[in-house]
């Protein structure tokens, strides 16, 4: 029978490849395990700051209340409202709660909003999760009705900062901007050095006088300017099509683009120096992928996730882009103010690349 | 001989696994000389030429090459040899331009030198016409020329060719030798690797390699001349009658068919081969002409392989 013969050649010779073996059980079993735990739906735990202009007896009641609330971990209490602007911009915080300095009356009188609730727009789970706080419970009102009215209970105003008409187009597109060139880039160097010795171009470049840090670097410059050309496009129909405001400098967009791209092409190459077939180098670069899409916060919100999930996010050069686009295109952020993630991204290039020029080796054994 | 020598191995022994490679291989290459190395697949030949290249790490022994640590220098080795591989290497997307451009780089030709370096090695090597041609759409012959050209840019003293002429034509390969001989006209050594019998004859020493281990080495006319075995033809029309004759006496080595002709090797302690093997045959009633002959390359490739065997 041919079709057995077929069948038994590919069986025997995925026995032989011992990565590709690993992968058919370690990618499923690992990604499950890792998915299943980390990915949670339910947003909670958004880091938020406080402003209590009242400091009464009820205020401070309904801001330990928020403390002890699933949604919110409190991490930050601020002087002034201008701080708490200030917090969301460099995304130090997803929320914040204002409590003006008439709370109580508001929330006796119930003929304004008590307090409100800013919230960062650039993420969409957490607009959704904020509308619900707006109704928050306020105990107060459970145990005493002075004066007896029947109005509305007492309810927080949310404002959505940095994305006041919540178009998803806003969210999504700098996200795809990460995403894309993560899928694009890795692959371009993942395949570079094993592409060189499957044509068998390797062994004469060895027996030249080139070092491996030239050979490394050279493999990254021309990829660099290819991610640069796809940036561009992206932003294009990113402002054109789908009218993304870009509300910080362009120029910065730019720089954290290129370390991201940079970091990106470090991990294809380093990759690349573990695998023995390009076939190989693109499962890795698939095994990669995932993660980068599940935690780096593009599809779910990073608070809400696990602290090992959050552990493995940190590693991934795409948490640190996003949140660094996220930053200066949609909340203004300036470079400055975004420091640990252009240092996070900056590591890891250096990390890798190392790593990749430490493994080369320019000989065959 | 051994002071001046290019190359100088002592004990060179690789294994893979179970399997040894090279087996204790010792070497002296004299400068300004083709040196051959001739056996079989699998005799170790690549693996010797890749030790010396300082791409593979000798598990036992040393190797000077050019006066430099083949172990503890491999990367002053590649900054002076030229190497051939034995598959083709250079890049089938680009040019001859561009691939002897992008060499000329990597071995850091200074620039005012390398378009003329360039130019002159395409005319040399006769390539000429084909500036444009993309090395994966020429010809066996072509692309080996070129590769030739990129092996020789930098003008080392020392060339490695691995079974440079495996994928060529008869008409090429004289070509090729051609340049081979014009290149040692200028003091360049050159290490080449084959298993045809017609270019190790050409070479001006020749080691004969069999399963790893060096079994013969000298200039090919002194290793012809220094086999245990007088060579005697037979013509004869009873093939499969006269091989089964003389192949079950003791004192004929081998026996090897070339047509209606066969040649025979008899041991050098029979006195009259031509009357002995003349016995055999027309004890049994076959008939043949019987002539004695000059021992060529490949009876020494026969008798020293045989004895290989016997003794294994």
């Amino acid at each position: 029978m041919r079709i057995m013969a077929i069948l038994r050649k590919e069986l025997r010779q995925l026995s032989r490849d011992r990565l590709t073996g690993g992968m058919i059980v370690g990618m499923p079993l690992l990604q499950l395990i890792l998915f299943g735990y980390a990915i949670n739906t339910d947003v909670r735990d958004l880091r938020t700051g406080v402003v209590d202009m009242s400091g009464t007896q009820l205020s401070r009641q309904v801001t330990a209340d928020l403390a002890v609330s699933q949604v919110m971990d409190l991490v930050m209490q601020a002087e002034t409202p201008e701080q708490l602007t200030a917090a969301l911009r460099r995304g130090e915080i997803s929320l914040g709660v204002f409590l003006p300095r008439d709370f109580d009356r508001r929330v006796i009188q119930r003929d304004r909003p008590a307090g409100q609730i800013l919230v960062d727009g650039t993420d969409p789970t957490i607009t959704s999760v904020a509308n619900q706080l707006r109704q928050f419970p306020i105990r107060f009102d459970s145990q005493a009705r002075p004066g007896g009215s029947a109005g509305p209970a007492a309810s927080f105003e949310v404002r959505t900062y940095f994305n006041p008409e919540r178009r998803s187009a806003v969210n999504v597109v700098p996200g795809l901007l990460g995403t894309i060139l993560t899928m694009t880039m890795v692959m371009f160097t993942a395949v570079a050095i094993v592409r060189e010795k499957e044509r068998g171009n390797m062994e004469l470049l060895i027996t030249t006088p080139i070092s491996r840090g030239e050979l490394m670097v050279g493999k990254i410059l021309p990829y660099i300017l290819i991610g640069l050309v796809q940036v561009a496009l992206i932003l294009a129909v990113a402002r054109w099509v789908f009218q993304v405001p870009f509300v910080g400098s362009l120029l910065d967009i730019y720089l954290a683009a290129m370390l991201f791209i940079l970091a990106n092409l470090t991990l294809g190459l380093m990759i690349s120096t573990f695998v023995g077939t390009q076939f190989q180098a693109m499962q890795l670069a698939f095994f990669v992928f995932l993660p980068s899409i599940l935690l780096s916060g593009f599809m779910f919100p990073f608070d809400g996730m696990p602290r090992l999930a959050q552990w493995i996010a940190e590693i991934l050069p795409l948490t640190h882009f996003l949140r660094l686009v996220r930053g200066v295109m949609l909340r203004g952020a300036e470079l400055s103010e975004l420091g640990p993630d252009l240092l996070a991204l900056a590591v890891f290039a250096a990390v890798t690349l190392t790593l990749a020029i430490l493994r080369f080796s320019k000989r065959l054994d | 001989m051994t002071a001046t020598a290019v190359i100088q191995a002592r004990g060179l022994t690789r294994q893979f696994g179970q399997l040894t490679a090279v087996d204790r291989l010792d070497l002296d290459v004299p400068p300004g000389q083709i040196y051959g190395f001739l056996g079989p697949n699998g005799s170790g030949k690549s693996t010797t030429i890749r030790m010396l290249c300082g791409l593979l790490t000798p598990t036992r022994g040393d190797a000077q090459v050019l006066g430099f640590d083949v172990i503890r220098e491999p990367e002053q080795v590649k900054r002076r040899i030229g190497y051939m591989t034995q598959r083709f290497s250079l890049y089938g997307d680009l040019n001859p331009v561009e691939n002897l451009q992008f060499m000329a780089e990597v071995q850091a030709l200074p620039g005012s030198e390398r378009r003329r370096r360039v130019d002159q090695l395409l005319e040399r090597f006769h390539l000429a016409d084909l500036r444009t041609q993309r090395a994966g759409t020429m010809s066996g012959g072509q692309r080996q020329r070129l590769a030739l050209a990129a092996a020789t840019l930098h003008q080392p003293s020392l060339l490695f060719l691995d079974e440079p002429t495996s994928a060529v034509d008869p008409k090429s390969r004289r070509d090729f030798w051609e340049f081979l001989f014009q290149l040692t006209e200028t003091g360049t050594t050159i290490l080449v690797s084959t298993h045809y019998m017609d270019e190790a004859e050409r070479c001006h020493r020749l080691a004969i390699i069999e399963r790893g281990v060096k079994v013969a080495d000298g200039p090919p006319a002194d290793l012809a001349a220094g086999i245990p075995y007088a060579v005697v033809e037979v013509m004869t029309g009873q093939g499969a009658d006269a091989r089964s004759l003389l192949q079950s006496r003791r004192e004929i080595a081998s026996v090897t068919q070339l047509g209606l002709r066969f040649r025979v090797l008899v041991d050098r302690s029979v006195t009259q081969p031509v009357e002995l093997v003349r016995q055999v045959l027309a004890g049994e009633g076959v008939s043949g002409e019987v002539s004695l002959s000059a021992a060529s390359l490949e009876d020494v490739f026969v008798a020293v392989t045989q004895k290989e065997q016997a003794g294994s």
